[in-house]
């Protein structure tokens, strides 16, 4: 539509004028135009993924080659096997699943606790942690980097995922906490009341009646950690890179990156790095209203 | 707490008050118990580690105000906070004002709608070792995609990442694309916007971009002003693409502030020195949040309640 409008304006006609006059007043006008807009900014946001993709598939030969091919042929499907054995990549994935199973439990479980308790109970003090709460997360996380690497290699910490896992424990995280009180405040009391009415304690009307009617919010807490837990690389490097045993993906895929001497096989690297991408998308469309919910209320704590 | 009241009758206190107050307590323990311990310990670890000379096989040595001064004659201090405030100016202006763009037209209600935010938001979210693997290779000299790209227009290769010149930008270009964090929040701002106040615009005539600068401007204003202090915390924090693609290189072009932080302290295991540049970053960033919200905060436009 765009280029049709354009023909038009060429030829400058007084009947045709008022024929583009009308279309750019016109809905139909902007709609075209944004939407072509949007076309090329999407091509360009793909353009990286496509790139990863078929270089993916290609054989060390193809990588090469000027100018690129953008469908190979014949795809080489064996690259995928080959970043796969070439490193324990299977190990690794074990290892970053049991870290990601582990924080998912100490932060759902640890940050619905605190937040339900700054959320439904009133108590002195409230408000003065719950400003330290929020006052942790406006500390950049890189400040503290050094002196709790200190702290875990003194008390024997490093090569171990307890610097990784045993944290999330204690309070799991201010953002979590932030964002399941502000769900918890917005629930409906009455429940709880009769609840409290007969006798139930406060630790069952929060794992019997509140649990459950947050599991949207916990299913937004849970997409992000397991977001930030398969991501991280920080951590990884700091805490496990001495030892490849307990290499997770990210730091696999770091160290594979790094271990080429001579020629780099990108053909192997663009593969690996697809397998790591892939889960995440999975994720992203299974879950994605809890991506959205999540976000939303980051945005609005500005 | 029935079984607790039975078993521990004589600590479980009489008054209902006083008994929300031990239960309210007792919730947000976790949290108390993880500020003390990785927060305030460590910070206070931090404060020590400043006034001591440690490479953590030795006896850490009291060396004063060393470390402190050590900043004066370092060099490298320098180079990478010229490094990071490159990054900064180059990536945050950029991707604030371009993801603003992209909100806008992706806050209408054309064909396909759903499908464009995924795509923008998709690069926001893939792992940064994977996000530096790929780059890498997209910027590759002789068989990169930029490259070909280039080619393709009869323009030279760049040698983006072992070109001083060059590291940078294409740092900056790869940060572009993730946006889509961003964009998603300035969206859901827009969104925010009251339907109302554009049907009030348009009867009072206003037009397309009086709508943009006298309604949607103004009152998203406070997301901006949010993207801009998050932009500028992130962007001051950049690590993995500094580390795993240029190793900080070339000439220290892109060493990063967290990245020479990183060297300093677990590759040189100069404890001391390294804590006293983590505390100095945080001093930057909240020097420049509290710079913001000075000169930037006052344009916000805050909305009356009530």
């Amino acid at each position: 539509m765009a280029t049709q409008s354009e023909t038009v304006s060429t030829r400058r006609a007084p009947r045709d004028r008022l024929v583009i006059g009308r279309l750019i007043n016109g809905e139909r006008l902007w709609r075209v135009l944004t939407w072509a807009l949007l076309l090329v900014g999407a091509c360009v946001m793909l353009l990286p993924f496509l790139w990863l993709l078929t270089s993916s598939l290609k054989t060390q030969l193809a990588v090469f080659r000027y100018p690129p091919q953008w469908i190979p042929n014949p795809p080489r499907f064996q690259n995928y096997v080959e970043a796969w054995t070439t490193r324990p990549f299977g190990i690794y994935l074990r290892n970053t699943v049991f870290i990601l199973i582990l924080n998912e439990v100490a932060i759902l479980g640890s940050a619905s606790l605190c937040a339900y308790g700054f959320a439904r109970i009133d108590f002195p003090g409230k408000n003065f942690w719950f400003g330290v709460v929020l006052s942790t997360m406006m500390l950049p996380g890189v400040v503290l980097m050094i002196p709790t690497f200190v702290i875990f290699s003194r008390i024997g910490w490093v090569n171990t995922y307890l610097p990784l896992t045993v944290p999330a424990f204690f309070g799991g995280g201010a953002f979590n906490i932030f964002l399941l009180r502000q769900f918890f405040r917005s629930l409906p009391g009455e429940l709880a009341d009769a609840a409290r009415v007969d006798g139930c304690s406060e630790f069952g009307i929060y794992s019997r009646i509140m649990l459950p009617l947050a599991k949207p919010a916990l299913a937004t807490v849970a997409v992000f950690t397991f977001i930030g837990a398969w991501n991280d690389y920080m951590g990884p490097l700091l805490y496990l890179s001495k030892d490849p045993n307990k290499y997770t993906v990210a730091l696999g895929l770091a160290m594979f990156r790094s271990a080429f001497l001579g020629r780099t096989r990108w053909d192997l690297l663009m593969a690996a790095s697809t397998m790591m991408i892939l889960p995440i998308i999975v994720i992203f469309f299974l879950a994605q209203r809890y991506f959205i919910q999540g976000i939303a209320v980051s945005g609005l704590k500005g | 707490m029935s079984v607790g009241t039975r078993r521990l009758g004589h600590l479980w206190p009489r008054t209902a008050k006083s008994r929300r107050a031990v239960t309210g307590y007792l919730f947000i323990l976790p949290f108390i118990l993880g500020f003390l311990l990785w927060f305030l310990v460590p910070a206070l670890t931090a404060v020590w580690l400043t006034f001591f000379d440690w490479n953590m096989i030795r006896d850490p040595v009291y060396v004063g105000l060393e470390n402190f001064r050590e900043i004066f004659r370092d060099k490298l201090f320098v180079q990478s906070l010229k490094a990071t405030a490159y990054y900064t100016l180059g990536s945050v202006p950029v991707s604030l004002v371009l993801a603003f763009l992209i909100a806008l037209l992706l806050n209408t209600k054309v064909r396909g709608i759903a499908v464009f935010r995924t795509i923008f938001y998709l690069p926001s979210i893939v792992p940064a070792v994977a996000n530096a693997v790929l780059w890498n290779f997209v910027f590759n000299t002789e068989f990169g995609l930029v490259n070909a790209l280039l080619r393709a227009l009869g323009l030279p290769k760049i040698m983006w990442f072992q070109d001083p010149k060059w590291a940078m930008p294409a740092l900056i270009i790869m940060s572009l694309w993730g946006l889509g964090y961003t964009v998603v929040i300035y969206l859901a701002g827009l969104q925010g916007i009251p339907e109302v106040l554009y049907e009030a615009a348009e009867i009072d005539g206003a037009g397309r971009w009086a709508k943009l600068r006298h309604v949607t401007i103004p009152l998203v204003s406070p997301v901006i002003f949010f993207n801009l202090i998050m932009g500028i915390i992130g962007s001051f924090q950049v690590f993995t693409a500094g580390f795993l693609i240029t190793a900080g290189g070339p000439q220290n072009a892109t060493l990063f502030y967290v990245l020479y932080t990183y060297r300093t302290g677990i590759q040189y295991f100069d404890m001391g020195y390294a804590a006293v540049l983590a505390w100095i970053l945080f001093f930057i960033i909240l020097g420049l949040t509290l710079l913001v919200f000075r000169y930037v905060g006052r344009l916000v436009y805050y909305e009356d309640v009530g």
